[in-house]
């Protein structure tokens, strides 16, 4: 950090341009809004606890104390191991889980006043929920521990996806009575506890499918015929569009899943639009989620009572597995209204399976319409953050991954709010965060750990040096180094050496490349920078690997800068800034390489696949 | 407990998250020109010790540009006054300053007045414009007398 405000203050000291990343680390800010969501958390449970009993109990010590430390030990683990982490995704986390928690109790409230009119015995859901949030947080933990650069992860690519096809297929294959619960074949059912498989899958697959995508992605732009003005991607790219449509359909098929062969489509098919920039495959994928939705509305019975209870709820109301369920959730966010019953106040225990599926309409129940847009717009920005860190992060895996993370999160929170609020069919999935269930939070910490470690690449200062030598610390950071405008050596033609842009490769076809003449002229371009410092080695990397070698766990800059492939050459840019003094634009430089190359901010992002693609040819 | 509670409590709860949206949407804020490469002055604690330096860097301190001169290429020598509107330069025929060169685009870049600085900012150009050496992606002050290099012309601002 220190490091980067003395390169500003060397190679830009005259104007504000490429600003050093001076972003602070922003973690008190964090904390704060930690303690804010503790303070409403802890509103909410007072408030509910006064509000249904009457009296205050010992169990909101158990209870705070328990979520206190849960976010203490998150918070702490996230200053030490990603302190450049988004400030905002942590305290959105903790207030969704902390709220779901809430809601999650007040419902056992009821529930066990219930089971006692009755003489029942009943066994809350809360505690077994903060357990699992305990479990979670071991997990976030490990995952922010162990990973520590994501791009490590593109190296596991293929494992993860096969493990999350393995993890999606398993229920289906296993027998119902391991698998079934509530005529849904997602789960595992182990003694004492199950666990449903495709929320981990879920995001091992989207794993596989960044790293798939980042490394084929020229496949996905090459335009096949042009019908009616449209280019249509050709027929055989069309393949793991369909793949992920049949896998969907056999999710839906073999595990009676709506929702999660909703969720799987819709996030291949973002990830799919945010690798090529070509709505085409937008169309292409909603046609044939109609198609598909059309075919299985005719097959399955269960596709079509889902339709039928959407469309009048109250029309099979008394079916068996018919409207009721709905039906009630709207009664609930009806009597809730706009400002809601107050908390502990409603009856959100009517709704069937209020604690799990139609948490939301619980909470809308008990805060109202204000209040469940408050929560909304907490997912929002918990996605908005996410977003962003895959917007600012310089790897394209990052941002493919980090986009389809993100976009995971509204997706499923769309389905589910979308189902409990009568907007679209209603389908099984969880309300991240907020839901009781184990697996789907487990994945969903996960998810976030993941979310924070590329928002913590994103926002880390460029370089980092291990050994802060003399010489190399005046250098703009490689990524940073402006462009220079050298003098082109006397051979070519082009003698004035305008603007050469700044890079090589973006040039028409057309254009000889200036870089057609390197061959002849390496060896001896080369020999000024080889007598350079040697500490230059280690901040570049001059090896080249190809295209996805893991990356060193020491926080490299930009590896895929090392892919160019002549050694020595990531060393230039920095030299020829050295060279230079601050302002000057025409200075001579010594017969420089052929290929030219000056980094540009946009060079740095495009590299991966440019490197790529010359790996492929 | 008595409605007046409930009721205040109810109340007090909604607004306990909105403050909470509108203190998370008062952090994205002060992220916005983060990373846009401005400097924005947010009030907060950390600016304060380091207010001073970007004043010490405007060199040419308070004067204000009054004319774009075209420094290098055919149309050097060219000058503009400044009047507050916004310079369009690339070769389509309506630009402030038309350029004839293969490697401007038609809307290369646009040099406007924001606030009482004027800043580059580049059209999408196939090229690229540069403000001296860095390649512009964002809108960038433009100090007196810092060459913008456009194709083969560069322009500069001078008072």
């Amino acid at each position: 950090m220190a490091a980067a405000a003395g390169n500003e203050s060397a190679v830009g000291r005259q104007y504000t341009t490429n600003p050093p990343r001076e972003l602070p680390k922003r973690r008190g800010t964090e904390l704060m809004l930690l303690a804010f969501a503790a303070v409403i958390v802890t509103t909410a449970f007072v408030l509910v606890q006064i509000n249904q009993e009457q009296s205050l109990s010992w169990s909101i010590l158990w209870y705070g104390g328990a979520y206190l430390a849960i976010f203490s030990a998150a918070h702490v683990a996230v200053r030490f191991w990603a302190p450049y982490a988004d400030p905002l995704i942590l305290p959105c986390v903790a207030l969704l889980n902390g709220l779901g928690l809430v809601t999650i109790y007040r419902l056992d409230l009821a529930e066990a006043e219930r089971a006692r009119s009755l003489g029942q015995e009943f066994a809350g859901s809360a505690p077994r929920q903060v357990l699992f949030t305990v479990v979670a947080l071991a997990l976030f933990l490990a995952v922010l521990r162990m990973i520590r650069d994501h791009r490590t992860l593109t190296s596991y690519a293929y494992t993860a996806g096969l493990g999350g096809l393995v993890l999606l297929a398993l229920p289906a294959m296993l027998p119902a009575s391991l698998s079934e619960v509530n005529g849904a074949k997602v789960w595992i059912r182990l003694p004492g506890f199950s666990i449903q498989p495709g929320e981990f899958a879920k995001i091992l697959l989207m794993i596989f499918f960044a790293s798939f995508l980042v490394a084929k992605r020229d496949l996905f732009m090459t335009a096949g015929k042009r019908i009616l003005g449209v280019e249509l991607p050709r027929a055989r790219d069309l393949g793991p569009i369909i793949i992920a449509a049949v896998v969907c359909l056999g999710i839906l098929v073999f595990q009676r899943d709506l929702g999660t062969a909703l969720l799987f489509f819709g996030i291949t098919l973002m990830m799919l639009y945010v690798a090529t920039e070509r709505a085409i495959w937008v169309v292409v994928g909603l046609s044939m989620f109609l198609v598909g939705a059309f075919i299985a509305y005719q097959l399955f019975t269960h596709v079509q009572q889902r339709v039928t209870n959407w469309i009048d709820p109250l029309a099979t109301y008394d079916d068996p597995g018919g409207g009721y369920q709905i039906a009630q959730g709207l009664f609930g966010l009806g009597t809730g209204g706009v400002f809601g019953t107050g908390l502990g106040a409603g009856r959100p225990e009517m709704v069937p399976a209020a604690h799990t599926d139609f948490i939301t309409a619980a909470i809308g129940e008990e805060i109202g319409f204000v209040g469940l847009a408050a929560v909304l717009l907490v997912y929002l920005l918990l996605a908005m953050r996410g977003m962003r860190s895959a917007l600012a992060v310089r790897d394209t895996f990052g941002k493919l991954l980090g986009g389809g993370l993100s976009f995971a999160i509204v997706m499923q929170v769309f389905v589910i709010v979308g189902g409990v609020t009568k907007l679209i069919p209603m389908t099984g999935v969880t309300t991240p965060f907020l839901s009781a269930g184990g697996s789907s939070l487990l994945a969903n910490y996960i998810l976030v750990a993941l979310l924070l470690r590329i928002s913590d690449t994103a926002r880390r200062p460029q370089q980092q040096k291990p050994s802060g030598e003399a010489p190399q610390k005046q250098l703009a950071p490689i990524a940073e180094a402006h462009t220079v405008m050298v003098q082109r050596p006397p051979q070519p033609p082009a003698g004035g050496g305008p603007a050469v842009p700044a890079s090589a490769e973006q040039q028409a076809p057309g254009q000889q490349p200036p870089g057609s003449q390197a061959p002849a002229q390496q060896p001896q371009a080369q020999q000024p920078q080889a007598q350079q410092p040697a500490p230059g080695q280690g901040q570049q990397p001059a090896t080249p690997p190809q295209g996805q070698t893991p990356v060193p766990p020491t926080p490299q800059p930009a590896p895929h800068r090392a892919s160019r492939p002549e050694p020595g050459k990531g060393q230039a840019p920095p030299q020829a800034a050295e060279q230079r003094p601050a302002g000057g634009q025409q200075a001579e430089r010594p017969a420089p390489a052929g290929e030219p190359a000056w980094p540009t901010e946009e060079s740095t992002d495009d590299e991966p696949h440019r490197a790529k693609g010359d790996d492929a040819t | 407990m008595p409605e007046l509670v409930v009721q205040l409590t109810r109340a007090g709860f909604l607004l306990l998250l909105w403050l909470f949206v509108f203190a998370a949407l008062r952090v994205v804020r002060s992220d916005l020109y983060a990373a846009s490469g401005l400097r924005v002055n947010i009030p907060s604690l950390r600016r304060g010790k380091d207010k001073k330096r970007p004043r010490a860097g405007g060199r040419g301190g308070g004067k204000m540009p009054r004319q774009l001169v075209v420094t290098q290429g055919a149309l050097s020598g060219t000058r503009i006054a400044l009047d507050g509107k916004p310079i369009l330069i690339g070769r389509a025929d309506d630009s402030t300053l038309v350029l004839d060169d293969d490697y401007a685009s038609t809307r290369h870049a646009r040099i406007s007045l924001r606030g009482d600085e004027w800043y580059v900012e580049d059209l999408g150009s196939t090229n690229g414009t540069y403000l001296d050496r860095a390649k512009v992606t964002a809108p960038l002050r433009v100090p007196l007398g810092v060459p913008i290099r456009i194709g083969k012309t560069v322009i500069e601002l001078r008072p």
